[in-house]
């Protein structure tokens, strides 16, 4: 009998302090451990007795990388409770603003963390010395989805221009004018990076997934829509804690996700693809079949593919809002606090992200509860894992971890939001 | 949009909340506070890509940050990384492993280095939510705000 063992302390190119832990037996797989050791930072907790206009500015702290869809559950869920409804032109920003932030996180991890994986580098800057221009592009592109967070964010990371109700100063026609060239140039280096991407080597790799994303009629989900998944479930978001739960797990600071009765499931960019196709724009679609891909997509390591089709649904759906925008009379809905629970789920670059508040009268955060899109997928990918380790026992050690670590970069995780929070039990004997 | 007149740019890296993090900010803004000329100041959060932009189309470019190589708080370490590579032991907290340190490789590789890029990295102790600096870090925060005035001078 042989054992063996694959153990990455830290895991590279991806967010936050994680670990993994495969234990072999005669060349089967008896344990997979995705090893969260990233310490819990409690946000749920110091929320409690705080304003509601304070949760989206609060909860930006949560990641650097996607503080936006931290400010838009924030906002909607407050929203929800309050019964106010943002249209127009200020709802459109708030599209404008997650497709800055879907172009500036999707194209850091195409570029820096995951291309080097399919090209066999062990960074960004060693894939940089023989892919020169392929990495200036990268960095142009993700620069524009930087540019529009600024602009209308006020700032690149941890905006500061969100609040509950709109934005607090909005934009003249002319303010976006400079963005409006910046986006035809990311658009057409975004369709580039799709064919560039679409002609990587993947392994076979086609799973049986429970996808799970929103799901709107008319537009591609970024902000509102129905939580639907491939398996028939169809949720209005205030129902998320009647059909999800999470568990803690001993080697993992953050919650484990499941789906009552059914366990793991999917959410990120391939779960909306595949739940959402036809809601891309004509010229996306078109660019998603020529690149191979088919209605839904199954196999994990082509999530940077997907992830490239979203930058250029983003770049576009940035233009069309742009090209038809006119300034809001006003920047903001008033808004008024009372006695309520709000909910909402909005789609994070990883996936759905889930807030629930309940409010006093005065509006102050009795309770919150916020469920991340890495916790969520935590499940999923050790049992990627499971699966894939078999199919390739016959590597090298070194290959093997390699391409282990590669299993779980195509999910993009970012730990530190998964640990937002730790549930202590304490154990009285 | 054309690049400021300014020859000399200091960049100060880090997080005001997270104790001696924040070094790196507070010698930014006290640099910017003397109001000095032909001097440019930024902040940035050590995010690599934002960090390769902020240089763009400046010559001389200083960079502060907290670091923790394992040496004594409040040790001031001294990189120029126009002539040399940075150990990645530096700076590496940062977002998806993509900081201060790759900024500077990546662009030495994309040949979009400042011609001269001075870096000076403070040792810190706790980076622990916070907003006091460990004592040692006050103290080398202040030879560091003098050695970065006097080398915006020997440069201009």
């Amino acid at each position: 009998m042989t054992k063996k063992t694959i153990k990455v302390d830290y895991l590279a190119r991806v967010e936050g302090e994680g670990g993994l832990y495969i234990k072999m037996k005669d060349d089967a797989v008896v344990d997979v451990k995705l090893k969260i050791f990233e310490p819990p930072r409690f946000f749920e907790g110091l929320l409690r007795g705080r304003d509601f206009q304070e949760a989206p500015d609060i909860t930006a702290r949560i990641c650097g990388i996607c503080p936006v869809a931290y400010q838009m559950s924030a906002v909607h869920a407050m929203e929800n409770a309050l019964g106010v409804k943002v249209e127009g032109p200020l709802r459109d920003l708030r599209r404008l603003l997650y497709c800055g932030e879907w172009i500036e996180s999707h194209t850091l991890h195409i570029y820096m963390l995951h291309a080097p994986d399919f090209l066999g580098y062990p960074d960004a800057i060693k894939m940089a010395k023989d892919h020169k221009e392929i990495v200036e592009r990268g960095l142009k592109l993700k620069k524009a989805g930087n540019q529009i967070v600024s602009l209308l964010g006020g700032r690149e990371i941890h905006p500061i221009n969100v609040r509950v109700g709109g934005f607090y100063k909005v934009f003249s026609k002319k303010d976006f004018e400079p963005l409006i060239e910046t986006l035809k140039w990311a658009r057409d280096a975004a369709l580039e990076t799709v064919r560039w991407t679409a002609q990587l080597p993947f392994p076979e790799f086609e799973q049986d997934y429970e996808f799970v994303a929103l799901h709107h009629p008319e537009e591609y989900p970024f902000n509102e829509g129905r939580i639907v998944s491939s398996e028939g479930l169809d949720i209005d978001c205030s129902d998320y804690e009647q059909h999800f739960q999470e568990e803690h797990v001993e080697h993992s600071n953050a919650l484990h996700s499941v789906l009552k009765k059914r366990g793991a499931y999917f959410v990120g960019p391939m779960a909306r693809y595949s739940l959402n196709f036809d809601q891309l724009s004509p010229m996306v679609r078109e660019a998603a079949l020529e690149a191979g891909l088919g209605r839904e997509c199954r196999n994990p390591f082509k999530s940077i593919v997907i992830r490239s089709i979203e930058v250029l649904y983003a770049c576009d759906e940035a233009l069309r809002i742009l090209e038809s925008y006119e300034k809001p009379e006003r920047p903001f809905v008033s808004v008024e606090p009372r006695e309520a629970t709000g909910f909402s789920c909005t789609e994070a670059p990883r996936g759905i992200l889930y807030h629930h508040y309940r409010l006093d009268g005065q509006g102050k955060i009795l309770d919150a509860k916020i469920v991340p899109p890495t916790s969520q997928n935590q499940k999923t990918i050790e049992n990627d894992l499971w699966k894939f380790v078999p199919q390739h026992i016959h590597l090298a050690q070194e290959e093997l971890t390699w391409q282990c670590e590669q299993a779980i970069r195509n999910y993009d995780p970012c730990i530190s939001c998964a640990t937002h929070f730790l549930k202590l039990d304490i154990e009285r004997t | 949009m054309s690049e400021p007149d300014y020859t000399s740019l200091v960049i100060g890296v880090g997080n005001l909340y997270r104790s001696d993090d924040a070094v790196g900010i507070l010698i930014a803004r006290k640099i910017n506070n003397m109001a000095l000329d032909r001097v440019s100041v930024k902040e940035q959060s050590g995010e690599g890509t934002s960090l390769m932009d902020a240089w763009k189309g400046y010559g001389r470019v200083l960079i502060v940050d907290a670091v923790s190589s394992g040496a004594a708080v409040g040790s001031i370490h001294r990189l120029d990384a126009s002539k040399e590579p940075i150990p990645s032991k530096f700076f590496s907290c940062s977002t998806h492993n993509f900081g201060v340190a790759e900024a500077i490789e990546l662009a030495r590789t994309l040949s979009q280095l400042p011609g001269h890029l001075q870096l000076y990295g403070i040792e810190g102790k706790n980076f622990q939510p916070g907003e006091v600096l460990s004592s040692e870090v006050e103290q080398a925060m202040e030879l560091v705000v003098g050695e970065i005035l006097q080398t915006i001078s020997s440069l201009s």
